[in-house]
């Protein structure tokens, strides 16, 4: 995606120096990726078959479109603190509006959708003119969408999924040319994935919001309408969230800890695909795969022993780190 | 704008120095409004059995003391996310060391105020070492808390003696211990915010930190000391928690908004996010006024999804009536 | 008069209180301070004079534990010293107050003054000695019926504050207090104030440094005027002994041996494509101004005197609240970047890292953000298409001579030159045909400043008019057609091109007011 000038002088050493230039511009989570899931085949050989690919994938589908919208608030200089209890809010709502009736499907998923728009602008809205910092008004968010949510299924979540719902979380297409079986919710997150490429990469609007995270005082003085693309920022991690919502409920079932803890995850996996926590810098393939490399990571100690609540403590050591390695960074340089 | 010096007498001018932060004219008015709608809507309870109000300041004890710490930290331009896993380690540890057992109270509370200072000093020296912005820092350190919890422990462990359990439940004549103890905690930390030097040179570093460190004030030690003292404060709030749910949970914590709240709380009572201006006493009232809006509710019979509903949105609201005034773009 | 021998005829035999010898200072791309030696006596207000880039402030700077010399020594009360930081600077004696106060605003007036030295055993505070003390030290500087010790610093008044920051030095028993711009937001009764504060210190033996451009009352205050010019010690006067015309002379007279192009001739200037009638907002008032196509209107002024606020109203950012502005003859409305942008008006900004750049963005995202911010939201980056930046940005590159290996390369790795041409190819990318720049050629190497000059004129050639805002009155001289000049918010007079510093000064510095005319100049030119 950039061009270099490849010295015209002599062959051999230019060309291999030329190339090493290239490959230590490739960004150091796809390496990672690479070798943390291949140790999780080697361990567990399963992981080495297509099907197996394909069912790593789709448990780490929703996680990865999650990643996707809170990489974007990240970016704007903010955080987005409210994605993992839409999350269960689109699971037990779904659950109430869909009633085992699939004819339902449609019209709850559309619902889920205008209840995640009404939840982005909203804090948008808050951090753009109440100037309530994003992760104080998103928290605040969070214990709202969460209470609704309870309240709605009287505490007490039933499942009532239907199977075309579920599919979009849990089920193959069969007969792919090719392949064969191939996960539903990957191809959401393709789906997903090329919409928030072109928005973020390939419209004007991704290099706005890369615009006010670094500099919001430049980017004002450069014509960038800052409220517009921050609400439109926030709105878009609430749909991400919502979207992910129904593929985790369709894949995992339902209980009212679902959606606990994901954005931590998500910004988590956004810092191992190369987004900066301050703003100015991300990516949405980077983030993607920011995703799969947790997931991988949490296979691999998983395989290894280490029991699920070590994820935690395990993703709050990488975003200490990840911080930690910039700040000490800077000031050498200083 | 300046005032004429006029000589005061000693007496008069000690008055003089206790503001009454504008708060305090906030709590009046909501417990009005409060008491309204309980001969309204509810069984108008409250007026029959004046008991239901010293509820008001038993729930508020929790909060109370460890909106206390999380005022010193904000002060000093920092702030803490992880106290509610604090509060959750304590009660846990607290309920599994005691077991029972009233011989070992003093080793238990030992055990977890250490545990407490640990946390804060990790906390402060993440963040002046490291140079970590304290929302991350705290929010990482969270998560670490978070994990090693819930990998050791699922759900209620241990029990805490009947002796302990004074703490929570006992009353010297009408008045319940755990009032004097959040009492005392404001207190000592009214004593340590102005009588103290450590407490002035905390203001400077939250004004303006450059300011502070040309001034000479050592700024990494007095934000470490007021990480250590908030994480302490959360430690008694686990303490006060757990004698009163008699056992520790991994989600007592969480489930009471300790993180949320007490940020809110402090917000509202006059501190600045930004650091540098606010105190304790004002922190109280945002404290008292959470506590009246709880026990309202609960003589509503609001149910208590709803009532998330409710705090969510007040919350956003109390620190959107002071962020409004900016001038400034915030993320 | 040369500042080689020590002038103290207030006591011969008097050692100086503070002495540097042989001071040198470099930045990146710039010789601040060159070999500088001066000496500071008890008991005596010296004041150092010069204008913007003269090097005073540095010197301040050194002396007060801010800045390390390259060269040279400090030396006070004989012995030599090195500072490395401002506290040690501090705890010896020498202090200073800078133009923005060091004060916490929400703390009291006897907070602020002990910050870091709290009287109390065993880090206990003692309050009631805190503000015993602090009535002391405000009752020494006679303030203690103006000042409690309990009074919030932001209710003070700025005069006020002032006098909590000398209050703060004497606290620390200071020797030597340096004062930068004392007076700049007081009023004449204020400075009448300060005026009797410096005359205690004096007779308390302090040496007290000033830096100002009120050059009235320079004279009213000071003992000795040091001027310094380009770095270096032009010279050392009684303030009795010699004339404000002299001094000014000092400090600007010049040979314009700076290159600049070529100004522009009056038949290129085309219509009025900017004029504003009656501007006024919170910082402006009465703004009358015309801008013709093809020329380039300069704006000089000190510090403070509203030019920039003047661009940021054009600009939209801090927007005229009465008066008309019309751009190609209608009246428009400008009340934000955006609008700004829309009618082609360009604000190449006074601090461009802060306002100008996106530091982590590649040069090819600086420049275009103007394009985009204009275009839809989710259209595609620039119509053309991806492709079509690709030759835009090197198009633009090569009118601005900005030389990279590569426009991938983030903006916070270029060097101050080639910053300030991507933020001016950001706006030649937007076809402004109105520009204004804030302080174009700041902190940039002798080298990158013609080329920016040189670039600056060709816009104009291009049918482009210019408003530029500078300190460096060479650089006004240099590059204007016409000059305004701005004072307390107000444009004060309009100067033909080829005027002289000297002419210039008296304007920005108020020396009209005192019926100076360039006869005097004349005059101080040959005593």
């Amino acid at each position: 995606m950039t061009t270099t000038t490849i010295p015209k002088s002599s062959g051999g050493a230019n060309f291999v120096g030329a190339l090493w230039r290239e490959i230590k511009r490739i960004p150091p989570v796809y390496p990672v990726f690479l070798v943390i899931f291949l140790a999780v085949s080697y361990l567990n050989p399963t992981y080495q078959t297509l099907p197996g690919i394909f069912s790593f994938l789709r448990r780490a589908a929703p996680m990865a479109i999650l990643t996707i919208g809170e990489m974007m608030v990240l970016v704007s200089g903010g955080f987005d603190l409210s994605i993992g209890s839409i999350v269960t809010l689109v699971t037990i709502g779904s659950s109430m509006t869909l009633h085992n009736d699939p004819n339902l499907a449609l019209s709850s998923i559309l619902l889920m959708y205008g209840i995640g728009i009404v939840i982005g602008l909203t804090n948008g809205l808050i951090v753009s003119f109440l100037r309530v910092p994003s992760l104080i008004a998103t928290l605040g968010m969070a214990l709202l969408v969460k209470g609704a949510a309870l309240y709605w299924c009287g505490g007490a979540p039933k499942g009532y999924f239907t199977d075309n719902w579920r599919f979009l979380g849990r089920g193959f297409f069969e007969n792919v040319p090719l392949v064969g079986q191939f996960p539903a919710s990957l191809l959401i997150l393709i789906i997903v994935a090329v919409i928030t490429f072109y928005v973020f990469h390939r419209a004007n609007f991704g290099k706005e919001v890369l615009a006010i995270g670094d500099n919001v005082r430049a980017a004002q003085l450069s014509g960038v309408k800052v409220h517009r693309v921050r609400i439109l920022v926030f709105l878009i991690s609430a749909l991400c969230a919502v979207t992910g919502g129904i593929l985790i409920g369709g894949y995992g079932g339902i209980g009212t800890n679902v959606g606990e803890g994901l954005e931590m995850q998500a910004i988590a996996a956004a810092v191992v695909g190369g987004t900066l926590l301050l703003g100015g810098k991300g990516s949405v393939p980077d983030a993607i795969f920011g995703a799969f490399t947790l997931e991988a990571l949490f296979s691999l100690l998983n395989l290894l022993g280490l029991p699920k609540p070590y994820r935690d403590a395990v993703q709050g050591l990488i975003i200490i780190g990840a911080v930690a390695y910039v700040s000490l960074r800077t000031r050498g340089k200083r | 704008m300046s005032t004429t010096a006029a000589p005061v007498s000693k007496p008069q001018s000690f008055f003089k120095s206790i503001h009454i932060p504008p708060i305090f004219y906030f709590v009046i008015g909501i417990f009005v409004i409060g008491m309204i709608l309980d001969q309204t809507a509810g069984s108008g309870d409250i007026l029959k059995n004046p008991v239901i109000l010293t509820n008001v300041f038993v729930r508020s004890v929790a909060l109370g003391i460890v909106a206390v710490g999380q005022t010193f930290v904000i002060i000093g331009g920092s702030i803490d996310l992880s106290v509610a896993f604090t509060i959750s380690i304590t009660s846990v540890m607290t309920s599994l060391i005691m077991h029972g057992d009233p011989a070992n109270v003093p080793t238990a509370v030992a055990a977890v105020i250490l545990i407490g200072i640990v946390i804060g000093l990790a906390n402060g020296l993440i963040i002046t070492k490291l140079g970590v912005n304290s929302f991350i820092a705290t929010l990482g350190m969270a998560l670490i808390l978070r994990g090693i919890l819930y990998a050791a422990f699922a759900n209620f462990i241990g029990s805490v003696p009947r002796s302990f359990e004074t703490l929570g439940y006992g009353t010297i004549g009408p008045v319940p211990i755990s009032i004097i103890v959040l009492l005392l905690v404001v207190v000592v930390g009214w004593l340590l915010l102005t009588r103290t030097k450590l407490g002035a040179h905390l203001y400077g570093v939250g004004g303006n930190k450059e300011v502070a460190r040309l001034s000479g004030v050592r700024t990494d030690r007095v934000l470490i000391a007021a990480h250590i003292f908030c994480a302490v404060t959360a430690v008694l709030t686990g303490l006060f928690v757990v004698s009163r749910l008699r056992s520790g949970a991994p989600w007592v914590g969480t489930d009471g908004l300790y993180d949320l709240e007490s940020i809110a709380t402090t917000v509202i009572g006059g501190t600045a996010l930004s650091g540098g201006k606010g105190g304790v006493w004002g922190t109280l009232g945002g404290v008292l006024i959470f506590g009246i809006i709880d026990t309202v509710f609960n003589q509503l019979g609001v149910d208590p999804f709803l009532k998330n509903i409710l705090k969510g949105a007040i919350i956003v609201l109390a620190v959107a009536s002071y962020t409004i005034r900016s001038k400034q773009e915030v993320a | 008069m040369t500042a080689d021998q020590p002038i103290n005829p207030l006591n011969p035999d008097a050692r100086p209180m503070l002495e540097v010898r042989g001071i040198t200072k470099r930045f990146p791309g710039v010789l601040a301070l060159n070999n500088v030696s001066l000496q500071f006596f008890p008991g005596e207000v010296h004041a150092v004079v010069g204008e913007n880039g003269a090097g005073k402030s540095t010197l301040m700077k050194i002396m007060a534990g801010a800045y390390v010399p390259d060269a040279g020594e400090i030396l006070l009360q004989g012995a030599r010293v090195s500072f490395s930081h401002p506290k040690e600077a501090q705890d010896k004696g020498v202090s200073i107050i800078y133009q923005e106060f060091n004060l916490l605003p929400e703390r009291t007036v006897a907070q602020n003054i002990f910050l870091g030295r709290e009287p109390g055993k065993m880090g206990a505070l003692d309050v009631g000695a805190l503000n015993k003390n602090a009535a002391v030290l405000l009752k020494e500087l006679e303030a203690d019926q103006m000042i409690a010790p309990t009074s919030l610093c932001k209710s003070l008044s700025v005069a006020e504050q002032q006098i909590v920051e000398i209050a703060k030095a004497i606290a620390f028993d200071s020797k030597v207090l340096i004062m930068d711009e004392p007076t700049a937001s007081l009023t004449l009764v204020e400075v009448k104030i300060l005026t009797d504060l410096v005359m205690k210190l004096k007779a308390r033996g302090m040496a007290v440094i000033f830096i100002s451009h009120r050059l009235f009352e320079v004279f009213d205050i000071a003992d000795k005027i040091t001027v310094m010019k380009d770095g270096e010690l032009v010279g050392t006067a009684m303030a009795k002994e010699v004339t404000s015309a002299k001094i000014v002379y000092m400090m600007v007279g010049r040979e314009l041996d700076h290159y600049f192009p070529p100004l522009g001739n009056k038949e290129d200037f085309g219509e009025v494509v900017l004029r504003i009638k009656d501007g006024g907002n919170d910082f402006l008032k009465d703004i009358n101004l015309e801008l013709h196509k093809g020329e380039v209107l300069g704006v000089a002024g000190l510090q403070g005197s509203g030019r920039t606020e003047l661009a940021q109203a054009l600009f939209g950012a801090i927007p005229f609240k009465s008066g008309s502005l019309e751009i190609y003859g209608r009246v428009r409305n400008v009340k934000s970047p955006p609008d700004a942008i829309k009618l082609k008006i360009g604000f190449v900004t006074e601090d461009r890292k802060a306002e100008g750049l996106l530091p982590k963005q590649p040069i090819r995202d600086n420049i275009l953000l103007t394009v985009r911010s204009l275009q839809p939201l989710f259209g595609y980056i620039l119509k053309d298409g991806i492709r079509g930046s690709r030759k835009m940005v090197p198009s633009l590159a090569k009118e601005v001579d900005l030389r990279a290996d590569t426009f991938d390369r983030e903006a916070q790795f270029l060097s101050g030159g080639n910053q300030q041409k991507v933020v001016l190819s950001k706006w030649l990318a937007s076809k402004a045909d109105i520009f204004i720049f804030d302080e174009p050629t700041r902190g940039i190497d002798v080298e990158a400043k013609a080329g920016i000059h040189d670039m600056i004129r060709g816009l104009t050639k291009n049918g482009i008019a210019v408003l530029m805002i500078s300190s460096e009155l060479q650089e006004v001289l240099g590059m204007s057609d016409r000059i305004l000049v701005m004072r307390d918010g107000r444009l004060v007079a309009e100067l033909p091109a080829k005027s002289t510093e000297e002419e210039v000064m008296l304007v920005a510095t108020g020396h009209g007011d005192n019926n100076l005319s360039s006869e005097d100049v004349k005059v101080g030119k040959e005593a």
